[in-house]
């Protein structure tokens, strides 16, 4: 008896708090399907001073259209440049990260060799740096190599982010070293041991820092700003926030869109994000 | 050891190092020896920076809010997380599905919480308006005070998911037996978790408080898209103040900042590595 009332509890605690962690999204979604003259209806406390009441909302709009999607993908090329900017970025940087992040991991996940703790000590006080801490520096940096207002401007550093290291040598140490022991002893060099055994079976790790490192670049907002001049080359996450609340409707469908492929990658990964780590643990 | 022992591990590091010695340990650096000198002179002038940064009510406030921020939401987020994880891993695979809907908030671009902060926390928003149908009295939410509540929130919020996933992992870490074997020596679930589940969980702390710290400061994304680069001052972080001396160009007092701002974060991490290796042997 006892038992239930505790699980009918902390369901509906588990409940609620999923609620409110989804409401969010939920809402975005409905916006992008309701016209703007409900919009403006709902939405009237926010958008003028003065008025009385409060925002009203709709669990299903009056008036569902698809109005908003056809003004953003028909009628907004600029949209599209930053869309497929942040594509580019994205991409590369990822592909950059993954070059030089796998064997770094690696690295520090198996060998020894002097000053390797303070070297990865350094790596992790390096990612928890704010970018603010060395935007200066990084501007002078860029200046001086001539990438400022250049998207390789941007890849270039991000490709060096000390934070896929860490995230993929979690991985990595979890593979048991005796595996490791019997193919060095089977005659296996150090790349074949690289490519046959930590590739394979650090996959999830590897994933897990595409997953983390997608969601980190398509929000990329603040080298960006600081960095670039040329409107053309934004992102989207810079011209997005510029869309008013008087175009409330577009700024929904917008947003629906690039969260498209968010989630995308995050439903594909989100397995390898759990099982990678769970399997980690296993070594403690 | 001798150097051919040790070149294969360096070899797999070295394009790693050299690309973050270019891009972050050499601008760092930079950044270090800026700190003190005169900017424009380029004269050693020893701590005078530091002396100034410490005296200006700008930068006093900033670092109070940001130590506040982190002081008050990372014990939060850790402890809510933690809960919700004992919960969920009870559940077995029942709750793998929950676990995707607190991850979901990772999903959502940044750009369009600026849209969503709007809708819910204006003054006559719906946090407000749901405020007032239950007859209590509103909250002006960007303009006062709250203003903090409103980005501890929203850290909470995006943050809880991934917090939680890695807590499972830790508990999913802990052999079974050792729960059994304290059973039958007749220990109750509270004894268990103290004695058993917190001691396990010591070592998966360092990673976890690591990664709340770095996303930590990633509020200030949605901090400056919604309130600009001066917002309600219970929300000012060093980022905005970082941001507003960049603008104006006095990189002495940014340089200062910023090696002060690393000198904590490096002291927080040797205490964390503490309390890891300790527990790891």
């Amino acid at each position: 008896m006892k038992k239930k009332r505790v699980s009918a509890v902390t369901g509906s605690i588990l409940g609620f708090l999923a609620f409110l962690t989804v409401l969010p999204a939920a809402l975005l979604f409905i916006g992008s399907f309701t016209g703007d003259g409900e919009l403006g209806e709902m939405l009237r406390p926010v958008l003028q001073e003065g008025q009385e009441g409060f925002v009203q909302w709709r669990l299903v709009p009056l008036y569902p259209t698809l109005k908003q999607y056809v003004e953003l993908l028909v009628d907004s090329p600029s949209f599209f440049t930053m869309f497929w900017n942040s594509v580019k970025l994205t991409g590369a940087i990822i592909i950059g990260q993954l070059l030089v992040g796998v064997p770094a991991a690696w690295g520090f996940s198996q060998y020894r060799f002097w000053g390797k703790r303070v070297l990865f000590l350094m790596y992790v006080a390096l990612m928890m740096m704010p970018f603010q801490v060395l935007m200066l520096s990084d501007y002078l940096l860029l200046d001086y190599l001539n990438l400022l207002d250049t998207h390789l401007g941007l890849i270039l550093p991000a490709v060096f982010s000390t934070f896929p290291v860490f995230i993929m040598y979690r991985f990595f140490t979890g593979i048991p070293k005796a595996l490791i022991e019997a193919a060095r002893l089977d005659g296996a060099g150090h790349l074949e041991i690289f490519f046959k055994i930590a590739l394979p079976l650090g996959s999830p790790g590897i994933l897990s820092a595409v997953v983390l490192g997608f969601l980190e670049y398509w929000n990329f907002i603040e080298q960006p700003m600081a960095f670039l001049k040329t409107k053309s080359l934004w992102p989207f996450s810079l011209f997005l926030p510029q869309i008013g609340f008087d175009n409330a409707g577009l700024a929904f469908a917008a947003s629906v869109v690039v969260m498209i492929p968010a989630l995308f990658v995050f439903a594909a990964g989100q397995n390898y994000l759990e099982q990678g780590i769970v399997s980690m643990g296993i070594k403690e | 050891m001798n150097m051919r022992k040790q070149a294969p591990g360096i070899l797999f590091i070295l394009p790693s190092f050299l690309g973050v010695f270019i891009f972050v340990l050499l601008p760092f650096l930079d950044v270090v020896r800026r700190s003190f000198t005169e900017t424009f002179s380029g004269k050693f002038i020893g701590l005078k920076n530091y002396a100034d940064i410490f005296h200006n009510t700008a930068f006093r406030l900033a670092a109070f809010n940001t130590l506040r921020f982190l002081g008050l939401c990372i014990p939060l987020l850790l402890l809510l997380s933690l809960f919700l994880a004992l919960l969920l891993h009870r559940k077995g695979t029942r709750g793998q599905g929950i676990k995707s809907i607190f991850l979901l908030p990772m999903a959502i671009p940044v750009a369009s919480v600026v849209l969503l902060w709007k809708i819910f926390f204006q003054s006559q928003g719906l946090i407000n308006g749901m405020l007032h149908l239950l007859g209590i009295s509103q909250v002006n939410w960007m303009n006062t005070k709250a203003a903090f509540w409103v980005l501890v929130i929203s850290y909470i919020w995006r943050n809880l998911g991934y917090d939680v996933v890695l807590w499972t992992a830790g508990l999913a870490s802990i052999p079974e037996t050792l729960y059994e074997a304290a059973k039958v020596d007749g220990a109750g679930s509270w004894q268990c978790f103290w004695k058993i589940t917190v001691p396990n969980l010591l070592p998966s702390v360092f990673t976890i408080v690591v990664l709340s710290v770095l996303n930590a400061f990633k509020v200030f994304r949605e901090a400056y898209l919604v309130a600009g680069d001066y917002p309600h001052e219970s929300m000012y972080l060093l980022q905005h103040l970082f941001n507003n001396w960049y603008r104006d160009l006095s990189v002495d007092k940014m340089a200062a900042a910023a090696v002060v701002n690393s000198v904590i974060i490096f002291i927080l991490i040797l205490f964390l590595k503490r309390i890891w290796d300790t527990k790891e042997e």
